[in-house]
């Protein structure tokens, strides 16, 4: 099956006083129609930035797009002018926000705001827009929805508003929908149910979702394929089982440490993994990694490694580490065992204790 | 068994919901205002001065132009009880004999239409151009706000003054007794704030969430601002609006007085005071009488205009 999405070598800068900011830097992954692929990584890897790159959203200055293709249905998006750019967004791709406290617009009602997109691209009358809105609400469960169709969105609770977010992505049958952190800003037990009609909806109508957290225990239960991003660069792809029975990159694994389990003995500790996250300005020349990473070598600080296939995992499972590719000295390496040099783990503790704490101290001291 | 505990449940909160008020933001604002005692009086007031207005040709006993045939110059008012009173005219005489209830009566459609047509236009003009500024932003930012800060530099009655002294006896300045020109220098005055007022708001709004989110579903630049941007800025705009009004009516009469504003004969506030001025002495209700015309119809509008930023924002109330 031809993919639906084929993401080439994207580059987003942004164009700042202080130099220029690769948020997102040589990216290229492929999403199948109907499928789910995660994206994950910590805050400011190019989560983000990679999503909006795909709907063209970028704030423009500062942000562009340098390099890459987009090819949405045979069609590359990067090179459309901005009126089909826009019969695009809505209709054959769709995004649900953060943030649904702030997502939708506080005075208008929940009505007009879903009927939008089905009056932009369906070109549906009024009254049509309003069918078909109470039939949106209904399919993400929003109880008596004829009459919440004409509140206001601070009547709703911050799940129903996030499910109302996901009314308006469904709303124009769009064949990708991009769920940027859907919900990270809810509490846990709305998550699990807006999870669960994701997962649903996913399965129903056939649609593509790339999932977007930071959170590895959402796209576990989600997700068909994951790619682990780091400093604007995908440093993991795998299908989910095997990322997470066999993950190959030591961020991969910081980030596994730091989730806590249930099915683990309770004297067993977080490990956090120390450090910052790269200035994307000046990224690091080796693997962006390299400087947080407890089983560097000097390899490491000197060249990047490629994103290749990885020896003792499945054909399509790759990483980013001099370490774990053919002939590396992490090959054998058992994650859950061995955390590494515990020595370097403490230089790299004590290195970003001082990094964080000299723009504090007062000029003159 | 379970069936009916789920359908009660169903029917609890199927009550819960229509128990609860149905009431949108605006709605809220409108009944924030209608508890406003001020507020409402003064639309009272507003709307009586309009239907007056409206209504002249039935309502005034006199023709305010005309001069009558054996004309009773500068009668004082009935209640005065001196001897200068004349029992056909309420209100007394201005120094040509005409009626003064006819003359004030006609001149409140003065100040009605030019109230409202040159804030209409100050507000179309300011919305466009503040909201194109504010959401293109860059050099057309840059080129729209520098020419209404050039604008914006002028102290603002003597820029008036200019314009309709300088264009006042152009074949322009001629028409509708100089209202037309009157109406536009109101707007070439007053929509520079109405611009910088929306750019802030639409610099505030643009980068909220709901915007991009809009942009998402495909909204065009032009539905983003129409129907995302301008309803939330809209609060404060009404209330300057509100303000706008009464500062166009005192506009007019200011320039009435100083005897640049409407060509007379045709009545206006301003210019009854201006013609009373010089005799003021023999008979002060000639001016004392259009003066509290035009604080009366200022003072409800101000209360109006308190009304409703209290009622669009109760967090502005001091």
């Amino acid at each position: 099956m031809a993919d639906l999405l084929e993401v080439t070598d994207l580059h987003t800068q942004f164009f700042t006083r202080d130099g220029v900011v690769r948020a997102v830097d040589g990216v290229t992954f492929q999403v199948a129609a109907g499928e789910t692929l995660g994206i994950v990584g910590e805050s400011g890897c190019g989560k983000s930035v990679t999503a909006l790159s795909l709907m063209r959203l970028i704030p423009q200055p500062p942000g562009k797009i340098v390099k890459g293709s987009i090819m949405f249905d045979g069609q590359d998006i990067l090179k459309m002018d901005d009126d089909d750019v826009r019969g695009i967004r809505g209709n054959n791709i769709a995004m649900i926000f953060q943030d649904p406290m702030t997502s939708l617009n506080p005075v208008l009602t929940i009505s007009r705001q879903i009927s939008e997109a089905l009056e932009l691209h369906l070109k549906m009358d009024k009254s049509e827009a309003r069918k078909r809105t109470i039939e949106l609400l209904e399919l993400v469960n929003i109880p008596s929805a004829k009459k919440r169709v004409d509140d206001y969105p601070h009547q709703f609770s911050g799940g129903m508003r996030q499910r109302v977010m996901i009314a308006m992505a469904l709303s124009c049958n769009p064949k990708l929908i991009l769920a940027d952190e859907p919900t990270t800003a809810l509490d846990v037990t709305i998550q699990a149910q807006i999870l669960d009609l994701l997962k649903n909806l996913a399965r129903e109508f056939r649609t593509a979702f790339i999932l977007i957290t930071h959170d590895l225990g959402v796209v576990a239960g989600m997700t068909q394929r994951i790619n682990v991003m780091y400093a604007g660069r995908i440093v993991e792809k795998a299908d989910t089982v095997e990322l997470f029975a066999n993950p190959k990159m030591p961020y991969t694994w910081g980030l596994l440490r730091s989730i806590p389990r249930l099915d683990e003995s309770r004297k067993a500790k977080l490990v956090p993994i120390e450090g910052l996250p790269p200035d994307l300005i000046a990224p690091p020349p080796g693997c962006k990694f390299e400087p947080r990473c407890q089983y560097r070598r000097d390899v490491c600080k000197e060249k990047e490694p490629e994103l290749k296939h990885i020896p003792n995992s499945k054909s399509d499972h790759e990483a980013r580490c001099w370490g774990t590719q053919e002939g590396g000295w992490l090959v054998d390496t058992d994650w859950k065992r061995e955390i590494g040099d515990t020595r370097l783990l403490e230089a790299i503790k004590q290195e970003t204790a001082s990094v964080t704490a000299t723009p504090e101290t007062p000029p003159g001291a | 068994m379970a069936t009916t505990a789920s359908t009660a449940q169903e029917r609890a909160a199927e009550l819960n919901v229509l128990a609860r008020k149905q009431r949108s933001l605006w709605g809220d604002a409108l009944y924030r205002l209608m508890r406003n005692k001020a507020a409402v009086g003064g639309l009272i007031v507003i709307v009586t001065a309009f239907l007056v207005a409206a209504l002249a040709p039935l309502i005034a006993p006199y023709s305010p132009i005309e001069i009558p045939q054996n004309p009773a110059s500068q009668m004082e008012p009935l209640w005065t009880g001196s001897k200068y009173t004349d029992p056909r005219y309420l209100l007394g005489t201005d120094f040509l004999g005409r009626d003064i209830v006819s003359r004030l009566i006609y001149a409140s459609r003065i100040s009605m239409i030019v109230g409202f047509v040159p804030t209409a236009i100050v507000f179309g003009l300011g919305v466009t151009v503040g909201m194109t500024a504010g959401f293109f932003g860059g050099w057309l930012d840059q080129a729209l706000m520098r020419f209404t800060d050039i604008i914006y530099a002028f102290p603002d009655f003597l820029f008036l003054l200019i314009i309709v002294a300088s264009f006042r006896n152009s074949p322009f300045g001629k028409l509708l007794d100089g209202l037309l020109l009157i109406f536009v220098a109101i707007a070439i005055v007053g929509w520079v704030g109405v611009a910088r007022l929306t750019r802030g708001q639409v610099l505030a709004l643009k980068e909220r969430e709901f915007v991009e989110a809009a942009r998402s579903v495909g909204a065009t630049p032009r539905r983003i601002m129409a129907k995302h941007l301008l309803p939330n800025a809209l609060a404060p705009l009404i209330v300057t609006a509100a303000f706008a009004v009464p500062g166009a009516i005192l506009g007019e009469a200011t320039l009435s007085f100083l005897g640049v504003g409407i060509i007379p004969p045709t009545p206006s506030w301003g210019q009854m005071i201006n013609e009373g001025f010089p005799l003021f002495a023999a008979n002060p209700w000639a001016v004392l009488l259009p003066a509290i015309c035009i604080s009366v119809v200022m003072l409800a509008f101000t209360f109006v205009g308190d009304g409703l930023r209290d009622a669009l924002d109760p967090r502005m109330k001091t």
